[in-house]
């Protein structure tokens, strides 16, 4: 329970603080749209309508997930150029309860690249947005985001030791996006890609949000994503656990 | 309260772009002091000396390379987190706040990580508020704040928990006359509330005026310790003398540190202008001796004063 007051304090200020921030803002509503377009246009080819729909709800995952992958990093970097890391280290709090709301947080600013996403294919392609279990997808949608927030915390776990570290989230960018299908149809890939996609909780994220909107089954991904986000953060917690002894042995908390 | 026996901190680092060399920087030295509950001690020492290092190995920041430290009679480095929760810290500077929302916002996310619970959350943020002087401007977002306003938010940011210990690094620098001097009220309060303050600084003026013990800190080691009567009765033995110099150059400071008698020279820069401020033996006059080493060079005003702080922490840093 209070961890869960702390979890939700910190993504209300870090959700506050993201918003307060224009670059961000902006980067999060525009950048999608570059994504959905290009997926606009190859998708259009088929000339059928659950596929621009499906190239819409991909592209604005995508959007969260760029978000995420080049923020989530930074934003451990910014707080140690803003000189809080330390503090917050220095906190009686775990640090997985610090963090875990920032990379939570980035993601959820995200979730403004499904509106401006969703908008742009209906007013543009005339992407029809008819959802086939609107409940279902109301719940997906936030399974989706936490996913990839939880996902961003296992390689931000990393940046409390490594300053250079966000430059490897930053390459996993294009990598992560095509692997868990959120532009392309994992069957078109090579099949050795597949255990990497189902190890990865995106991949379910993704296919829950699909399926709610196009029709499918949607408990399955919607578990397997639950399930794979609770492992992210037991994994999170014990690097981070291991990493803030080093970070203290090193010295490399207050170091920019 | 707080025990630092023997503690010693070396930085690894490496040189060099394509041969890396392995550096090892000794930042401190097998530091050793106690301080007990109520009482303001004072870190004080020039830049680099090793008080940031020695305050972040007893709040738990950096590991100690060797020896040990208490704080509350707990293990700085096997009982970090229940030290954590019994200790506030404070740096001084601008950073350390999250600018783009107001100080109700900073204060109301630090409570939750210092464990305030919720009930008691309003009645101590208003406490704090109160204490440091922001009550009533505490939904202005923190970019809009002065320096010295940031100071005190970072000061109540470091004792909404009530701690018994507060850890205060150098919380006045680049604050402006006014501002510091309100922040010295405001680390007055503190002890008056009965809390244990750890302060580091190289304001002389400050460490006299707040502290009830100082440690000098130079190159990693404590160099002198007592109460600030203590460290000024040091030197009161002695004799300060000041001349005013027009373009002294290295060399001659160095004759005169040279001349018999003399136990440290301090130069103090003003425009075109030096101060020399030369400690000597009390029993010696040296006041023509010394003008004899500055045969060539313009001479102003000459006199001679009591022994301060300030020059028992040159006499004591200048050895160093």
């Amino acid at each position: 329970m209070k961890a869960a007051r702390i979890f939700w304090t910190g993504f209300v200020l870090h959700f506050k603080n993201l918003s307060a921030s224009p670059f961000m803002m902006t980067t999060a509503a525009i950048w999608p749209l570059v994504y959905a377009t290009l997926a606009f246009l190859m998708f259009r080819a088929t000339h059928q309508a659950p596929s621009l729909l499906y190239a819409a709800l991909g592209a604005a995952v995508m959007g969260i997930w760029s978000t995420t992958a080049t923020s989530a990093g930074g934003a451990i970097q910014q707080q140690r150029w803003w000189g809080i890391l330390e503090i917050l280290v220095a906190a009686p709090t775990r640090l997985i309860l610090v963090l875990a709301p920032i990379t939570v947080a980035i993601a959820a600013i995200g979730v403004y690249s499904i509106g401006s996403t969703l908008l742009w294919g209906r007013l543009l392609f005339g992407v029809p947005l008819h959802v086939s279990h609107p409940l279902l997808f109301a719940v997906s949608i936030p399974a989706a985001v936490l996913s990839i927030g939880l996902l961003g915390l296992l390689l931000a776990s990393t940046f409390v030791l490594y300053r250079s570290a966000s430059h490897l989230s930053q390459a996993l960018e294009y990598p992560i996006w095509t692997i868990t299908g959120m532009l392309i149809p994992l069957s078109l890939l090579p099949g050795w890609v597949g255990p990497i996609a189902w190890a990865l909780a995106p991949t379910w994220g993704m296919r829950a949000v699909r399926r709610a909107a196009i029709g499918g089954d949607v408990g399955t991904p919607l578990l397997v994503c639950a399930a794979l986000s609770v492992a992210y953060t037991i994994l999170a917690a014990l690097l981070l656990h291991h990493f803030e002894r080093l970070a203290r042995d090193r010295a490399t908390l207050s170091l920019t | 309260m707080i025990e630092a026996i023997e503690l010693c901190r070396t930085y690894r680092t490496s040189t060099g772009v394509l041969r890396r060399k392995p550096l090892e920087v000794e930042a401190v030295r097998g530091i050793s002091f106690a301080v007990e509950q109520g009482e303001l001690f004072g870190l004080l020492g020039p830049n680099g000396a090793g008080k940031t290092t020695t305050i972040k190995m007893l709040i738990t920041l950096l590991l100690p390379t060797s020896g040990q430290a208490r704080v509350l009679g707990r293990d700085v480095v096997e009982d970090a987190r229940d030290v954590r929760k019994r200790i506030g810290y404070v740096f001084g500077g601008d950073r350390g706040l999250y600018e783009r929302l107001s100080a109700l916002d900073n204060l109301r996310y630090f409570a939750e990580l210092y464990g305030v619970s919720g009930k008691a959350q309003r009645r101590r943020i208003d406490e704090v508020l109160e204490l440091v002087g922001l009550k009533g401007r505490e939904s202005e977002r923190v970019e809009g704040y002065s320096r010295g306003m940031r100071q005190r938010l970072h000061i109540a940011r470091g004792i909404l928990h009530d701690p018994e210990v507060v850890f205060l690094d150098e919380p006045t620098i680049g604050v402006d006359p006014v501002g510091a001097r309100e922040l010295r009220g405001t680390i007055g309060d503190l002890i008056s509330a009965g809390k244990t303050v750890l302060l580091t600084t190289h304001y002389m003026f400050e460490a006299d005026a707040l502290c009830d013990r100082i440690a000098v800190i130079a190159k990693g080691r404590i160099v002198g310790e007592g109460t600030p009567a203590e460290l000024k009765a040091g030197v009161a033995d002695g004799r300060v003398t000041e001349i005013e110099v027009f373009g002294v150059d290295d060399a001659t400071v160095e004759r005169l540190r040279a001349l018999e008698g003399v136990t440290a020279v301090a130069v103090e820069e003003h425009d075109q202008r030096q101060l020399l401020v030369v400690q000597t033996a009390a029993e010696r006059e040296l006041t023509a001796p010394l003008l004899a080493q500055l045969d060539g060079i313009a001479v102003g005003r000459v006199g001679s004063r009591e022994p301060t702080l300030e020059d028992a922490y040159v006499a004591l840093v200048g050895g160093e």
